[in-house]
């Protein structure tokens, strides 16, 4: 091969690398190992961490132990959906872009809103990416966030309005104040002025990060009212149930979509979705899958509205996103195919009774308390008195339970998703009944 | 010849297809999902969620049975190409095997079914793996402060501009420019313009290297940055890398490097060396994280000492606790960026990756980039060879790293055929063709990436295929620019789908 391109070594390649530059020995790396060593390896690192088999988890907070069908696993691991690279060329790539289209109108139908992308990173960057949707339509200076988003997702969007010159005013949700409207978004406590004209958008979650299901018809109105745009946060099993934010009259509904068919994996990979009105079309970042024909007339699908995308608009496009999540999108799809159309309304009412049966445990017994009474779906908090948290937490350790993401020194996140069996509820409220007693 | 549809049998995959949606098949009543059984009283919906707040009517998914969705995405993989079935030189795009054993270690529940949440003590195996992929990368780079946070390339390079934003800042200065070469990928400058800088292009000289007079005149005390990325997206190497730093670190500029054309100088040099402030690694690409039609990927970050007090939070820290190493997420970090996703990072990603430098190694990771860049030396040799370059010719004559670019100008002059004609005439003999238009700076681009896991006859069948392709051009044009034939579509109306956007079913 050397011959044929006429050089003497493989040195004589890098020719235009620097000598100065040439690393004279091997980098400071371990040396490789054979495929069973590797296993080992990384068989033994797997066995040091506790997953979801080793203990029961009430963990949620934005991802979920939910059940992924082996259908989902069977059809991700086909090597025509896990190893091509995004469909440039589109007529050997049609599998992938109709499985698009086809998540695309499951979106759509989902949040309520008629324009779905093909999918975003995650679900508090998928927020971020929406204030700067917002930011190039109306180009005003300010996003009202509710303190009922998740935190994560507030503090991907601080970091991105940083650098666009934006300020991100939090309202904080009132807890435990006694209030009817405890646990809810309410625009009204704002400070006078705050909701102005100077408002890109109103940020909100449904559910919110305390489980309480959001009024959105309201806080819609008094956005709209200033001309600001309402980015919803929502989760997408919940949506099964509830009211799409779409048909509120939200603008843009974006979400974290781990519940649909992906892993739990530390956190990722997993996939944002991210839907808007018509008027946004094409300020949406990402990639879009669209129906056309080809030359003999035949359905097919592309790749479309690309002039707003990075490899063709450049430094004028809406996002500067190109490798997305499509293989967790596909995962999405052929995920709520399987539930179907009363799966999902099943599954989330077997969620939200599930949930109004632990919520209602829980709350029963004395030294523990509910932040806020409003509606909940799949997570719930409580309130555990007299700093006994730090106890609740190490007696379910113990139990091997973990009893749910901790807010803060008294409050306790609790999620329940299918795995979470009744038994497995009163086990967690027998442990806090324990430390309370 | 002039191929039709009509002309052309039905194989046996499409004889057995349709061009039904999941929706199309959907019969009210059918269903492939079971729930639970109802294990806690069954309380009215009205009790537990005002009507009001419920959606009246149920999401219209489809209804659809096991069997039926097993069919229809089965059908549907059959209309994609992969880099399993066959070749896949896509320029900058790094289409390196995937190796099998990545999917079993990914897939182990101690790595798949970990809450990202879950108590730092019981994960101490992720977080260790976590750390000691920070401390390859770090290493590889030459910049020993790794944030595995951003969720890909263009994730990367928005923490790295916002990096040096906040850099700039703390030292009191407000620079408004962002400089990119114009051979850049379009995610530099799209992400100049998120992280709210104003863009400056710096122009390529007869050689393809960085117009380093343009760069001088350019490179003002307003300057933040240069994005830079070496080899460049030409395939070639940029000689003049140290006087290029020099100039703008001159000014106070941080140095940005681009990691997508990695693969080339693995374990060769490193970006750290050269001068680099921060580096963003495609883990997808460079380390073979499969690229799932689109996604995921992974693009962590390493940078210099000064950068460091800027990465996102929380960062994955190695402290000793009584007397063992322990592994924690830092949160603690008060001039951090702060964060840029949910949760510490495309984790199932980090496996694989780790997988991989694990399986190589120092002296494997070297031999990928002299495979890579000798790969695609002799693909360049043998189109020659086969006398391609007579219509074809390299952009720039001169040795490249791990791709090249031709340009297809005289071929659609001589031949009446464009690139694009070409790229589809490669699909009907089963091989996806390299990425085609870019760079911009080159006129009917062809841009070719071998990558070092194709077999030396993979690479002889190509430089063939493409010599044959031009004499079927020779005698007929028309077959070229009807191509693809034998595909399950044909081209198809992109100017129409854009026109008039059908991005949804109707339902």
């Amino acid at each position: 091969m050397l011959a044929t391109i006429g050089v003497s070594s493989v040195d004589d390649l890098f020719a235009d690398v620097p000598s100065g530059l040439r690393l004279e020995g091997p980098l400071a790396l371990e040396d490789g190992l054979s495929e069973q060593e590797v296993l080992a390896e990384l068989q033994e690192l797997a066995a040091r961490n506790v997953s979801a088999e080793d203990e029961v988890s009430f963990l949620g907070a934005g991802m979920y132990d939910t059940y992924v069908p082996a259908l989902v696993d069977a059809i991700i691991s086909r090597s025509e959906f896990l190893t091509p690279y995004t469909p440039y060329q589109p007529e050997v790539s049609q599998g992938g872009l109709q499985a698009m289209f086809e998540y695309q109108t499951a979106i759509s139908e989902l949040t309520g809103l008629p324009v779905s992308n093909a999918s975003v990173y995650e679900g508090p960057s998928a927020l971020a990416a929406a204030g700067y949707l917002a930011k190039l339509h109306n180009g005003r200076r300010r996003f009202v966030v509710s303190g009922g988003v998740h935190p994560h997702a507030i503090e991907a969007l601080s970091t991105l309005a940083r650098g666009w010159g934006m300020e991100v005013e939090v309202l904080g949700v009132p807890l435990s104040t006694g209030s009817a409207d405890d646990g809810l978004t309410d625009l009204t406590r704002l400070p006078p002025g705050t909701l102005d004209a100077d408002v890109s958008a109103v940020v909100v979650a449904q559910p919110n990060f305390f489980g309480a299901v959001e009024r959105l018809d309201s806080i819609v109105s008094a956005a709209h009212a200033v001309g600001a745009l309402v980015i919803c946060s929502a989760d997408p099993i919940s949506l099964g149930l509830l009211q799409a934010p779409g048909a509120q009259g939200v603008d843009i509904v974006v979400g974290e979509g781990q519940t649909l068919g992906n892993r739990l994996d530390f956190g990722g990979p997993s996939f944002g979705f991210f839907a808007v009105t018509d008027e946004l079309t094409r300020r949406l970042p990402g990639r879009i899958a669209g129906q056309t024909h080809d030359l003999d007339g035949k359905l097919g699908y592309v790749l479309t509205l690309q002039t707003r995308e990075q490899h063709i608009r450049r430094e004028k496009a809406t996002s500067n996103i190109c490798t997305a999540q499509a293989l967790n999108a596909l995962a999405g799809i052929v995920y709520l195919s399987w539930l179907g159309r009363q799966g999902l309304v099943e599954l989330a009412e077997l969620l939200a009774r599930r949930t109004a049966y632990a919520r209602d445990r829980l709350a029963a017994i004395p030294g523990v308390s509910l932040p806020h009474a409003q509606p909940v779906v799949r997570e719930f908090a409580i309130t555990v008195d007299g700093g006994r948290l730090d106890d609740v937490i190490a007696l379910c350790k113990q139990a091997g339970i973990n009893p749910g993401h901790r807010v803060d020194r008294d409050t306790l996140l609790v999620a329940i998703t299918e795995r979470r069996t009744r038994t497995q509820i009163d086990r967690l409220a027998g442990c806090i009944e324990e430390v309370l007693a | 010849m002039t191929a039709t549809a009509d002309h052309r049998p039905k194989s046996f995959i499409e004889a057995a297809d349709d061009e039904l949606t999941i929706f199309d098949r959907s019969r009210p009543g059918r269903r492939a999902f079971t729930a639970p059984a109802l294990d806690v009283p069954e309380r009215p919906l009205d009790e537990l969620i005002p009507a009001e707040l419920r959606r009246p009517e149920p999401a219209r998914l489809p209804e659809v049975s096991e069997p039926e969705i097993v069919r229809h995405y089965n059908r549907l993989s059959k209309r994609n190409f992969d880099l399993d079935t066959g070749f896949y030189p896509l320029g900058s795009c790094t289409m390196k095997h995937n190796p099998k054993l990545h999917e079993r270690v990914a897939a182990l529940p101690g790595h798949a079914r970990l809450h990202p949440l879950q108590r730092s003590e019981s994960a101490q195996g992720a977080l260790e793996l976590m750390w000691r992929l920070q401390r390859a990368l770090g290493e590889i780079s030459g910049l020993p402060h790794v944030s595995l946070q951003p969720s890909a390339g263009s994730h990367g390079e928005l923490a790295g501009v916002l990096l040096t934003r906040a850099y700039h800042e703390d030292r009191g200065e407000h620079r408004t420019k962002v400089l990119t070469p114009d051979t850049a990928h379009g995610t530099n400058p799209a992400t100049v313009t998120m992280a709210g800088y104003e863009l400056v292009k710096v122009g390529t000289d007869p050689n393809g290297n960085v117009d380093i007079e343009d760069l001088r005149a350019k490179a003002g005390e307003d300057v933040a940055c240069l994005m830079l990325t070496n080899p460049s997206t030409l395939g070639l190497f940029e000689p003049q890398i140290e006087e290029i730093a020099k100039i703008v670190h001159r000014v106070g500029a941080t140095l940005y490097y681009d990691g997508a054309n990695l693969n080339a100088i693995m374990g060769i040099c490193r970006p750290g060396d050269m001068g680099f402030d921060i580096v963003h690694f495609n883990l997808h690409k460079s380390f073979t994280q499969p690229h799932g039609g689109g996604g995921p990927g992974a693009g962590p970050i390493a940078v210099s000492e000064r950068i460091e007090p800027f990465l996102p939070r929380p960062q994955v820290v190695r402290e000793v606790r009584d007397g063992t190493d322990y592994y924690a997420l830092d949160e603690d970090r008060p001039k951090s960026i702060g964060r840029l996703r949910g949760f510490q990072g495309n984790y199932g990603v980090f496996v694989r990756s780790y997988a991989y430098i694990r399986s190589l190694g120092a002296p494997g990771l070297r031999e990928v980039s002299e495979v890579a860049v000798l790969n695609a030396n002799y693909l360049l040799a043998r189109l020659r060879q086969e006398g391609v370059l007579e219509h074809l010719p390299a952009a720039y004559e001169r040795l490249c790293m791990h791709e090249f670019v031709l340009s297809g100008a005289p071929m659609k002059r001589e031949l009446g055929i464009k690139t694009l004609d070409l790229a589809k005439r490669l699909l009907d003999h089963g091989v996806h063709p390299p990425t085609v238009y870019f760079p911009l700076l080159v006129e009917e681009a062809l841009l070719v990436e071998p990558t070092e896991t194709e077999t030396r006859e993979t690479l002889d069948r190509f430089a063939v295929l493409v010599a044959e392709i031009l004499r079927e051009a020779s005698e007929d044009p028309e077959i070229a620019r009807g191509a693809p034939y034998s595909t399950p579509v044909r081209r198809l109306d992109e100017a129409g789908a854009a026109r008039r956007p059908v991005l949804r079913q109707a339902l």
